[in-house]
């Protein structure tokens, strides 16, 4: 999976130019965005994941575009239309038609946007919330330590999903609401290992110096502790994405999403499983649309954290 | 080893207060009277101020949850709203359906998965190793309702080898339990790969060859035994995680777990089921995780769980 391409000399050099340094990847982040990303591109799943994740935001942007139909617009008499069937009007619907005669194509290029939506903004609400508690835990230690750790831990003693549908339970669906739940969810992984992170970087002798010449404990968590630990940030991010996809496309699945009519995967996977019998299409496309892209987010994130991970490329 | 117990129990015993504080705001946080969300719609007026009163919903917040947990110790969560039954008796109904899919996933993922990731780490880079990785994969990006969408599809709809859903004999939870073990069948089969190619380079598996053991016991002895301690911290997560998964697996099968039940609540806005059923699953949970952790004591010598201090 994680194999790069060996001929390209390209990548070999890249792992090579690296070795010289002698101090922690990081520590260099900044001359070494440009390294890290053609590490990215060497790294076969890594490329594949970024082409599908770029398809995905541009079907999500352009979808009005894109899609041949209007996702709403209902029509009665070409309800349950197979693949490839063309309407009296001579349009063709390529994915045929759900329950209400709407183009199961076009919802699922509209599908993209919630899924995106509610991945990235989850993702980045709860991974900032998760990036300042565990950096707070991790540097002050003491009760605000405990404090924060007791939170996660009570978070983390409840079933994912279970948490998700409580707090459903209280703030009702609406895409909004669906953000702020998954976020709350989520941003406790984030707390953790940024956490560990912050431990093992504040007993640096860097820290040590920073703080003997008077720097403000602002100023060390933001100039020198931060970008020590932006690696692994980046890397929960990447599966965090995917797997807020998923939810929330489970959660759309089990009626308690972003209410119809939004087109969204989740929704129209519980249509589709309701047609089964009748209409196979409407359940499997816009569940092969939720795999090839959580594939691709996968992907990246497994480029990510091999381009981030000193060990992996030194090793080659 | 006391000493870890001790502090085990007590970690377990705050998950559990926060679990029964989690709940008991669930009601106060949702906008509305709590008595009149946890009576029927059209309740007579002297029914909710009895509920008032037995909630203590006139006293402080402190006090209304002592008697929560007085309520909750004497296993009383109120009436179910649609059912007309005890909300705690609903759930315990419901939750055999939900514990048998969990444990018949669990086995089924630990019957393929430790056997698959050996011998695709003991055939390194063949065709078999490159079908394990795409299959973990895919099984690590698949959601599972929509897995279980498909194997609808092609078992019960085309096929007929299995019914489609409802609850029944054992050929009912053939399909559940393979789309719910699909996830953690990847994940323990890409762990138990990476952690049997990383042992089978140590310096005691080499010796074990030279001195001219067979390889069934290099492998099953030497490098299994010591990946299995890895493996099972990360078995025992899981289990959990099933949990979660049978709550949306029982929708998609249309099986009566509590999973079932408290989706439905929810709809019906039926809270003292919401406050029973999340009870349950979240207290069930932590036991497991536990256990677990208590097993570990058992599995592995090396782990003593003895601080530093403390040695």
């Amino acid at each position: 999976m994680s194999r790069r391409k060996k001929d390209s000399p390209a990548c070999t050099t890249v792992g090579k130019a690296q070795t010289s340094h002698k101090l922690p990847l990081l520590l260099r982040l900044k001359e070494n965005i440009g390294g890290i990303f053609q590490r990215l591109l060497c790294h076969h799943g890594a490329t594949f994941g970024g082409v599908v994740v770029i398809i995905a935001f541009l079907c999500a942007i352009f979808a009005p575009f894109l899609s041949p139909f209007d996702p709403l617009e209902q029509n009665l008499a070409s309800r349950l239309k197979p693949l490839g069937w063309t309407d009296p009007d001579g349009h063709l619907h390529i994915l045929g038609t759900d329950q209400l005669g709407r183009d199961v194509l076009s919802r699922i290029v509209f599908g993209s946007r919630v899924s995106l939506i509610v991945g990235t903004a989850s993702v980045l609400l709860g991974g900032i919330l998760g990036l300042i508690l565990g950096l707070v835990s991790g540097y002050f230690g003491k009760w605000i330590d405990d404090l924060i750790m007791r939170i996660v831990d009570i978070t983390l003693s409840f079933p994912f999903i279970i948490l998700a549908l409580c707090i459903i339970a209280i703030l009702g669906t609406s895409l909004f609401n669906l953000i702020i739940v998954l976020a709350i969810t989520g941003w406790v992984i984030y707390a953790r290992v940024i956490r560990a992170s912050v431990l093992s970087v504040k007993e640096m002798d860097f820290v040590q110096a920073a703080r003997a010449i008077g720097a403000s404990n602002f100023k060390i968590i933001l100039r020198h502790i931060l970008p020590n630990v932006v690696a692994p940030f980046f890397v929960i991010s990447s599966f965090q994405v995917a797997r807020m996809i998923i939810i929330e496309a489970s959660l759309g699945f089990l009626g308690l999403g972003v209410p119809p009519p939004i087109p969204t995967w989740g929704n129209m996977l519980s249509d589709g499983r309701e047609y089964l019998q009748e209409a196979w299409w409407i359940g499997t496309f816009p569940g092969i649309a939720i795999v090839l892209l959580v594939l691709g987010i996968n992907l990246l994130g497994d480029g990510l954290r091999d381009a981030f991970d000193p060990k992996t490329y030194l090793k080659e | 080893m006391k000493a870890y117990l001790i502090r085990r129990i007590i970690h377990s015993l705050f998950a559990v207060f926060g679990v029964l504080l989690v709940v008991f705001l669930l009601v106060r946080l949702t906008p509305g009277d709590p008595a009149l969300l946890l009576l029927p719609d059209l309740a007579p007026p002297d029914a909710v101020a009895a509920l008032r009163k037995e909630l203590g919903l006139d006293r402080s917040i402190f006090i209304q949850f002592w008697i929560f947990l007085q309520h909750v110790v004497r296993g009383n969560l109120g009436q179910s709203i649609f059912f007309r039954q005890n909300a705690l008796k609903l759930v315990f109904q419901a939750l055999p359906t939900t514990i048998f899919l969990t444990f018949g996933s669990f086995l089924i993922a630990l019957i393929i998965s430790i056997p698959v990731g050996v011998i695709s780490a003991t055939k390194r880079y063949t065709i078999y190793d490159h079908l394990t990785l795409v299959g973990v994969l895919l099984g690590q990006s698949m959601p599972t309702f929509w897995l279980g969408i498909m194997l609808i599809l092609f078992f019960a709809v085309i096929w007929h080898i299995f019914p489609t859903s409802g609850p029944g004999g054992w050929k009912h939870y053939v399909l559940p339990c393979l789309a719910l073990s699909t996830y953690m069948v990847a994940l323990v089969t890409r762990l138990t790969r990476s952690g049997m190619l990383e042992i089978l380079n140590e310096d005691y598996v080499r010796t074990a060859r030279a001195k001219g053991l067979s390889e069934r016991v290099v492998i099953g002895r030497h490098a299994l035994l010591n990946t299995m301690v890895q493996i099972v911290t990360v078995l025992g997560l899981q289990i959990g995680t099933l949990l979660g998964g049978a709550v949306i697996t029982e929708k998609v099968f249309a099986l009566p777990g509590v999973g079932t039940l408290i989706i439905k609540a929810i709809e019906l806005r039926d809270y003292p089921v919401v406050q029973a059923s999340v009870l349950v699953t979240a207290l069930l949970f932590v036991l497991i995780n536990f256990l677990v952790d208590i097993l570990y004591l058992y599995i592995d010598p090396r782990i003593s769980y003895v601080s530093p201090e403390e040695r």
